[in-house]
């Protein structure tokens, strides 16, 4: 399976079918869980993430979860805490880096009066766009979304998905979602999970509108799932 | 007619049902209060009693023979000096041994025998903790009997269960989806436990261990293994001074004969260690409330 | 990278050693009363300190039998468990199937505070308060009595009884309850014929921590019960009358005097101290696994 530079992959199914412990598995989460065995390679950029650094694969592979998950911190230091792991001491750039990834996910206008303010006194959706300025924030190429939008209300949803299109200009992005208008909304490449195995995986029109599979269809026809 | 005195039997049978639920109700209510409601008497007597005595003059006075000019002044300050040097022990220790079988053991066979060994250890008897003081730094370390370390370094030992557990939960009650969160941004396992996991356990711990030491400022039997002094005239000077603490003193003075030692001085001193116990716990308690705000934002 | 993976597991190491203070805080005790108690058996014998039936360290001619000590511990324990286990136990039925959710936030926490009050203020109240109160309806009890002290020691065990027992009687599922009234059981008959001995491991286990928590007891009955070492009979009524001594009191003498580190008195500290740590871990032990027994039946 081939993840496309600069596109959104949505990668649906029903729940319990493995797409959270798939993405987890882009970034190396995986592997904190305990009694976990790892097989098989991830290539990025070429080379197998399994036989990299961790720490630097999570940085360049930022990750936002399915419940928003700010820190009990800052609204500041949530989107600082990333560069600071990863040795960046100096106010003046921090401020630069949370000024940046907090436009960039479009959250700056509502709370640039209030960055010292705890961010759990944030909605449901800011609060999940917080967590998109603090992936953004240590520079990553890619970001991995699990079901960024399932805790949260219709338009709060739908600031977020506009959010991940507009971030594919500079972002790959791979998207897990239970919510198949979500991926037709969003995804370049779309892939179907059925029971753990990869089903199928193609551009989004064609598996929307031409499914090769016949699980693929009743899957997106409502039939089964 | 034979149903209807059947009839009639059973109702009889569910009013008897009903008096006896009623009266086992009364009974539990009543046993549930019994301890409190003594408890709650003889706290009375003791204030009632302690009214008369305590002033200003029994806080800043040394103990006496003369009821009238004994005071509870070197025991108070031996007392404070002990338990911040025992937090200043327990904390960092119980901290690292939380940290340890939360976040790195997983169910690994030492952590099992670790945490099995802590519960076996919360309830050995504290005078055996006493013994184990003297035997370890009066006896084999050579360090002066009775003086403030010593005792600092048993109740230590003796807290030192009852915060690990307290740690533990409140380790334990940080959410993992921050964990993965803070691995997500490429943090390390420290720097995810320094950076997030501690600063949100952190008042959970302090109140933990706020508790425990108000618990080991009541404790008498280890120092007097230890050979805390039963009576001291000058407040300890510094860490390695001979020390008597308030549970001692409270017990020299239920020895003495007079009745005005009895009926005024104990009660007196009861009053003051049960106000410092108190005020630690309501602080502890405080920390926890603030705390609770505060992540509900 | 290879420094901060060092800097990794050198405070996984750290972090280790702090926990394996509390395996070395269990050898310290274990040794340190084993070292010094093969000292003391090594002057007196086995047969005299176990069979002994006279307690007396200082006094000439000395005798070191714990006999007359262990009597008056367990003479302590007896009676503050008659009071602990009923009430403890009627406490936690209260608070699992009775009281509403707020008045068991205000209960719990006041019955933990029995246990929070320093035994040396029990000591204080037995002597000083409920002595002179049972004097007024048994004229001929003695200043030091083990009976004062039994019943403020049972008042500091009751959380321990009700608060592991509540655990307990709350673990046992709805559905079993349920099936009870629908056979038309009235609530007393549910309880006792189907609550409680569902919940029955967890509240033995209770009553043995309880009673080990009342046998290492120290300064309550080192005020109240008195320092008169005597083999005394718990179904004799006049011997609760009386003053005893316990192994904890009799620690707390010889700790009091002065005597010297090589004494044989000081070494009969931790033959006492030994004699005394083996019963409450044997007692813990059974308590644990009672309990864990409990714990696989609603796995």
């Amino acid at each position: 399976m081939e993840i496309y530079e600069r596109k959104v992959t949505a990668i649906i199914g029903p729940s319990g079918c493995g797409k959270s412990t798939l993405l987890r598995s882009l970034n190396r989460l995986v592997e904190l869980v305990e009694n976990v065995r790892v097989e098989g390679e991830v290539l990025f950029n070429g080379k197998n993430i399994y036989d990299s650094d961790p720490v630097e694969i999570r940085r360049r592979i930022g990750m936002v979860f399915q419940h928003p998950n700010p820190f009990p911190k800052s609204i500041f230091e949530n989107v600082a805490y990333g560069p600071r792991v990863h040795g960046i001491k100096e106010r003046r750039k921090l401020e630069r880096i949370v000024e940046d990834s907090l436009k960039k996910a479009a959250l700056w206008d509502e709370v640039n009066d209030r960055l010292n303010d705890l961010a759990l006194g944030l909605s449901g959706g800011q609060q999940q766009r917080l967590c998109i300025a603090r992936a953004i924030a240590t520079n990553p190429e890619v970001i991995l979304f699990d079901e960024p939008t399932s805790a949260l209300d219709p338009i709060a949803s739908s600031k977020i998905e506009d959010l991940i299109v507009d971030l594919k200009k500079k972002y790959t992005v791979v998207i897990v979602t239970h919510n198949i208008q979500q991926a037709g909304r969003i995804g370049d490449y779309v892939a179907f999970f059925w029971m753990g195995e990869l089903v199928e995986y193609d551009k989004a029109e064609k598996i929307f509108e031409k499914p090769e599979k016949e699980l693929t269809e009743r899957y997106l026809t409502g039939r089964i799932g | 007619m034979k149903v209807l005195t059947g009839k009639k039997d059973r109702n009889r049978n569910r009013f008897n049902d009903k008096l006896k639920d009623r009266l086992f109700l009364i009974l539990c209510l009543l046993t549930t209060v019994f301890g409190l409601v003594i408890l709650s008497a003889l706290i009375t007597f003791t204030f009632v009693e302690a009214a008369a005595w305590l002033d200003w003059q029994f806080l800043t006075s040394p103990p006496s023979r003369f009821p009238e000019k004994a005071g509870i002044y070197p025991a108070l300050v031996g007392s404070i000096y002990t338990i911040a040097l025992v937090g200043l022990f327990t904390l960092p220790l119980g901290v690292s041994a939380a940290l340890f079988l939360e976040e790195y053991s997983g169910r690994s066979r030492i952590a099992k025998i670790i945490e099995i060994n802590i519960s076996n250890l919360a309830a050995v008897p504290s005078i055996v903790y006493g013994l184990l003081g003297l035997g370890i730094f009066v006896s084999k370390l050579n360090m002066k009997p009775g003086i403030i370390i010593v005792g600092a370094f048993t109740l230590t030992l003796l807290i030192l269960p009852v915060v690990i557990v307290a740690s533990q939960e409140a380790i334990r009650a940080v959410p993992y989806s921050l964990r993965e969160a803070s691995y997500g941004l490429g943090a390390t396992k420290w720097q995810t436990i320094r950076g997030i996991v501690l600063p949100s356990a952190m008042p959970g711990i302090l109140t933990g261990t706020i508790l425990a030491l108000s618990r080991a400022i009541g404790e008498t039997a280890p120092l007097i293994m230890i050979g805390a002094a039963s009576s001291i005239f000058s407040a300890p000077k510094d860490f390695f001074s001979p020390f008597s603490a308030m549970p001692m003193q409270i017990f020299v003075w239920t020895d003495m004969p007079r009745n005005e030692f009895l009926h005024g001085v104990a009660p007196a001193g009861v009053v003051v260690l049960l106000a410092v116990m108190l005020s630690m716990n309501a602080f502890a308690i405080f920390l926890r409330n603030r705390y609770q705000k505060k992540l509900r934002g | 990278m290879k420094v901060r993976d060092l800097k990794e597991r050198l405070i996984k190491y750290l972090l280790f050693f702090s926990a394996l203070l509390t395996v070395a805080v269990t050898f310290g005790i274990i040794l340190t009363l084993i070292f010094d108690s093969i000292e003391f058996f090594s002057k007196v014998s086995f047969l005299e300190f176990f069979m002994g039936t006279r307690w007396s360290p200082t006094i000439k001619p000395v005798s070191f039998g714990v006999l007359p000590l262990v009597a008056g511990t367990l003479m302590v324990t007896f009676g503050s468990a008659m009071i602990a286990i009923p009430c403890g136990l009627l406490a936690a039925i209260y608070l699992s199937e009775y009281a509403s959710e707020g008045v068991r936030a205000i209960l719990k926490p006041a019955l933990e505070v029995l246990a929070g009050i320093p035994t040396v203020v029990y000591g204080f109240f037995a002597f000083v308060y409920i002595t002179p109160l049972l004097q007024k309806i048994f004229p001929d009890i003695s200043a030091y009595n083990a009976l004062a002290a039994s019943i403020v020691v049972g008042i500091m065990i009751i959380p321990i009884v009700s608060s592991i027992s509540e655990d307990a009687l709350r673990a046992v599922p709805k559905t079993l309850r349920e099936a009870g009234y629908a056979l038309g059981a009235n609530k007393v008959k549910v309880i006792w014929s189907i609550v409680v001995p569902s919940g029955l491991s967890g509240i033995v286990a209770s009553f043995i921590l309880g009673i080990s928590r009342a046998i290492g007891e120290t300064m309550a009955v080192t005020i109240a019960a008195g320092r008169l070492p005597r083999l005394v009979n718990p179904l004799n009524p006049a011997d609760w009358f009386e003053p005893i001594e316990t192994m904890t009191a009799a620690m707390v003498e010889i700790g009091m005097s002065d005597v010297s580190g090589q004494s044989i008195e000081y070494k009969s500290l931790f033959a006492i101290g030994l004699t005394l740590f083996a019963m409450t871990l044997i007692l813990n032990m059974v308590s644990y696994y009672v309990k864990m027994r409990f714990r696989e039946v609603y796995r």
